[in-house]
């Protein structure tokens, strides 16, 4: 559209890429292809993530360390916690791409709440790890 | 023109002439009624945001855990007042609601159930999934606590 509002056509690419589509792609079929396999990963740990929040349960901190002391809590935890914040790294990601229109504010929220996520992935490995050791 | 996507709004009308190209109304609004796609997709928006916020829950209670036996106890009585129960049952619903509806998408992705009447079956499995998940969840967890 025109300043007045009436229709016109500014096409700055070419026309081969027109025709051919939508644009390069990128890294598009990776970011859909890892919330695939985070998901589906996720069914298993999630239940089980469900099972062991069931038997901890009022628990205390003895019997919590306890718990992850045995390797195989250890791992899955390790497990849930990198499928589980990387699958919501993706999540959250397109999200605000859909919702923040201006691009300054949409790569600044983006980096910030990676930031966050990255940051809380951390915290709770390195929890399960002082809890196991 | 301030976004690309501009370009691809402008056609020709049969007289050749440039028109402004009409978009679909958006998907929530009056322009349509509630449907079975629209409610379950963006509940499974709502409630992967809502299961974000709860992994922040979740990271608490396990740096809390690693801290030590006075932190520990805090949360662990925080989380089991009536409004830390309260924001556990939204956040197990949720849970299964992501979980359940989750499996609808990947089938989708695989190109099964597509069809209206499948859809409409499975968006209403997994509502009662999740309501039978949640209720049952809680009913063990008084259990055994």
């Amino acid at each position: 559209m025109d300043k007045h509002g009436a229709p016109s056509l500014h096409i700055m690419r070419s026309q081969l890429g027109r025709a051919r589509g939508l644009g390069a792609a990128k890294s598009g079929l990776h970011h859909w292809w890892g919330q695939r396999v985070t998901a589906v990963a996720l069914l298993p740990l999630s239940l089980y993530f469900v099972v062991s929040v069931l038997m901890l349960a009022g628990a205390d901190r003895a019997r919590m360390a306890a718990f992850m002391a045995e390797p195989w809590n250890t791992v899955l935890y390790l497990c849930l916690i990198a499928a589980l914040f990387y699958h919501l790294a993706l999540g959250v990601q397109v999200v605000i791409e859909d919702y923040v229109n201006n691009e300054a504010k949409r790569m600044a929220g983006i980096l910030a709440v990676k930031g966050l996520i990255f940051f809380c992935a951390l915290a709770c490995a390195v929890s399960v790890l002082k809890l196991a050791f | 023109m301030k976004d690309v996507r501009e370009a691809l709004f402008v056609g020709r009308n049969t007289e050749g002439k440039l028109i402004r190209r009409p978009i679909s109304p958006f998907m929530l609004g009056s322009a349509y009624k509630p449907q079975m796609s629209s409610m379950t997709s963006i509940a499974h928006r709502i409630t992967g945001c809502a299961l974000g916020l709860g992994t922040l829950l979740l990271t608490l209670w396990l740096v809390c855990a690693a801290s030590g036996d006075d932190a520990f106890s805090v949360i662990q009585a925080v989380l089991a007042s009536w409004i830390g129960i309260l924001i556990l049952i939204g956040f197990t619903a949720a849970m299964f609601y992501h979980f359940c509806n989750g499996i609808r998408h990947l089938a989708w992705d695989a190109g099964r159930g597509f069809d209206l009447p499948t859809m409409h079956r499975s968006g209403w499995t997994v509502v009662a999934a999740t309501a039978v998940c949640t209720v049952g969840f809680w009913v063990i967890a008084f259990l055994v606590w």
